[in-house]
């Protein structure tokens, strides 16, 4: 085995690597953002790379979310292949305008004579006691509009193939970075190579429950497949990886297989992704396989507090997942 | 306008001897000024067949007027190509024939036709040619002005020798977006000309309620670039701040903010009761209409003549004319379209 086929490097790393090799490989690819160049970026992702490919290149922007975000777009619309990074995933609050009214309908208002590939990535999540307006998970929201791709990968070798594989998208793709796994490490070959968006991964295979989780959810309900082990309950782990367009078809699939589903995600519990998902299943052939209700785990209904105590409870752990997953087992239609 | 005037002007050695001629005429060429004469017409004569459409219930949804405002839409163009950009506004029907675009192509939008530039997808607020350079028009307040600010750095990054204009109105120099980006264009220094089509409402809401600066040019010192407003309704006075601009913007000097003082004689939209201001305040802007006051000078100063004009204005309505037939005679999409264009892949 050559070093490059076991390499480990961080999350964070491999996005800084994609960001480089799409910048070396491809003039038209800039970096925006706030705080992206000497300091390199508030969680260290761009790093280096405003000495690598100068100010140009690497565009520090005015804390001016609206008018960045919509920089970017224009920029997108005109033959650039920007990268805008909000520095916390809440502040596209500020810049939903040019997010939902321009960048996910120009094409479609203009009746397919233009496109926007534009990439935003966000860093979004709790667990690091930034509490309400720096922890949020709002991806759903954004997964609701047609014209946007919307992805949150998981592993380091994700989050590069992921990235470089939107950077060949004509549409605006969005990047839900979840910030507790900037510093997980995991095999990232070296060079270039593409993760499709869409498909899910299957991380896990089992029989008895059938987990789709989305960004730090996976590892947590991976973690909770090995306690669940333990209980001879066989649990298959499904890392959603993309929320649109959204991979229904391997959920269903995997249902009809184990009969039972948990959702687990970060985001507000209602109307989130897994109203999305049960709703999947309900419409489809997989609902006669059903041996019990579906379980959603989301965020409690509440704002991201700030006391460490009060943030676990906030969100699911792993405590929450295996209790969701004993109760699935035993509960009957 | 000194030092790029010999550059284009070979339309009348006279007319630089007038010493009361307005620059304008003397930059562009008898060509270009025709050009620009039909261009007025087209607009006025399009929106009054809009206007016509909607009130004999042809047409759907809801449209915004310029009637009033050709001035500022044609004068702006003036000095731009194809490879320059526009961005524009829910009030876009001017831009949009002002940068080149086809009528017929646009009342089939407006009709809601297959034929349209946006295949019906867009309608009147959402016309766009970007064959011409347009990136469309739009129908939030504010929205096209950082977008205009990204087609500059795309022009700078592309080393490309070309300007993108941005229109918007007086409403949208409250919005954030307009400060976001007028700051962002100054610090980076990037070819934007602002054109701020001031005409006195932002649907009910006048300036003087709305706004803390008594010129909204005056906004341009904040973010350290010139700011000039102008009679909007004079084409020769708009075309001149619009060559200023341009040239300032493609020497790499940055952007320019020019306001174009001007009226729209017809309502904000269709539900528009006019409540809020006065029938003598309308009768006297369109006393100040800007068409006749251009053919007014065309006359005054020996450019064209009375036939001349007439035939500027005959080719104009043949134009209109065959644009709604091709409109009318058009398809209308198909339903079972509706999904396509979301994406490209």
């Amino acid at each position: 085995m050559t070093d490059s086929a076991i390499r480990e490097i961080s999350f964070s790393q491999a996005i800084y690597e994609a960001m480089a090799l799409a910048m070396e490989a491809d003039e038209r690819v800039i970096l925006m953002g706030e705080d992206i160049g000497v300091y390199g970026g508030a969680f260290q992702v761009t790093g280096d790379l405003v000495h690598r490919f100068g100010p140009e290149r690497v565009i520090d922007t005015p804390i001016s979310e609206l008018g960045g975000a919509g920089v970017a777009v224009g920029a997108a619309l005109t033959g650039m292949r920007p990268i805008f990074e909000f520095q916390f995933s809440d502040f596209a609050t500020l810049a939903m305008e040019q997010i939902v009214n321009q960048a996910a309908k120009m094409r479609y208002m203009l009746g397919g004579e233009v496109s926007v590939p534009v990439i935003m990535r966000l860093p979004c999540g709790s667990g690091s006691g930034a509490a309400a307006q720096h922890s949020q998970s709002l991806e759903a929201w954004f997964a609701h509009v047609p014209g946007l791709k919307v992805i949150e990968p998981t592993t380091p070798y994700d989050a590069k193939g992921m990235l470089l594989a939107a950077l060949e998208q004509n549409d605006p793709v969005l990047i839900f970075e979840h910030k507790l796994l900037y510093k997980m490490k995991g095999h990232v070959p070296e060079g270039h190579y593409t993760v499709p968006i869409g498909p899910s991964e299957t991380r896990r295979q089992g029989k008895d429950v059938t987990i789709v989780a989305t960004a730090i959810m996976v590892a947590r309900a991976l973690e909770a497949a090995v306690i669940l082990e333990g209980e001879n309950i066989d649990v298959e782990v499904i890392d959603l990886r993309t929320l649109r367009p959204m991979d229904t078809e391997s959920i269903i699939a995997s249902v009809k297989r184990t009969s039972r589903l948990l959702c687990v995600y970060e985001g507000v519990k209602t109307l989130g992704i897994g109203a999305e998902i049960s709703a999947a299943i309900v419409e489809s052939d997989a609902f006669g396989f059903l041996d019990a209700p579906v379980i959603r785990l989301g965020g409690q209904e509440c704002p991201i507090p700030y006391s460490p105590g009060l943030e676990r409870a906030s969100v699911p752990q792993v405590d929450d997942i295996v209790r969701c997953a004993r109760d699935l087992v035993r509960r009957k239609i | 306008m000194d030092t790029i005037s010999n550059e284009a002007s070979n339309l009348n050695n006279n007319l630089s001897r007038m010493a009361n001629v307005p620059e304008a005429y003397r930059y562009f060429t008898l060509d270009q000024l025709k050009g620009a004469l039909k261009k007025m017409y087209l607009i006025r004569r399009f929106e009054e067949e809009a206007e016509d459409s909607y009130q004999r219930g042809l047409t759907y949804g809801t449209m915004h007027l310029s009637i009033g405002q050709e001035a500022s839409a044609v004068g702006i163009c003036m000095p731009l190509s194809n490879a320059d950009y526009i961005t524009s506004t829910h009030r876009g029907h001017g831009h949009c024939i002002a940068k080149g675009a086809e009528p017929g192509k646009m009342f089939a939008e407006f009709f809601g036709k297959e034929t349209g530039y946006c295949r019906g997808r867009g309608g009147s607020m959402h016309i766009a040619d970007v064959t011409t350079g347009n990136l469309g028009a739009n129908g939030i307040v504010g929205g096209g002005i950082p977008i205009a600010v990204g087609a500059a750095l795309s022009i700078k990054h592309q080393k490309k020798n070309a300007v993108a204009v941005c229109f918007f109105g007086d409403g949208a120099n409250n919005e954030g977006s307009f400060h976001e980006s007028l700051n962002m264009a100054s610090i980076w220094k990037l070819p934007v000309v602002f054109v701020c089509e001031n005409n006195q409402y932002g649907m009910s809401t006048s300036i003087e309620r709305s706004t803390s600066v008594k010129n909204i040019a005056d906004r341009a010192v904040s973010y350290s670039m010139p700011g000039i407003t102008v009679d909007g309704n004079s084409f020769s006075d708009v075309a001149s701040a619009s060559v200023e601009a341009v040239a300032r913007a493609k020497s790499g000097e940055g952007p320019t903010l020019i306001e174009c003082l001007t009226y729209r004689t017809r309502g904000h939209s269709r539900s528009d009761r006019n409540r809020y201001r006065t029938k003598e305040e309308i009768d006297a802007w369109a006393a100040r209409d800007p068409i006749p006051r251009f053919e007014g000078e065309l006359l005054n100063f020996g450019i064209l003549n009375e036939t001349m004009i007439a035939e500027v204005r005959e080719a104009a309505e043949r134009e209109i004319q065959s644009a709604l037939e091709f409109a009318k005679s058009s398809p209308d999409p198909d339903p079972l379209q509706v999904a396509n264009f979301v994406y490209s892949s």
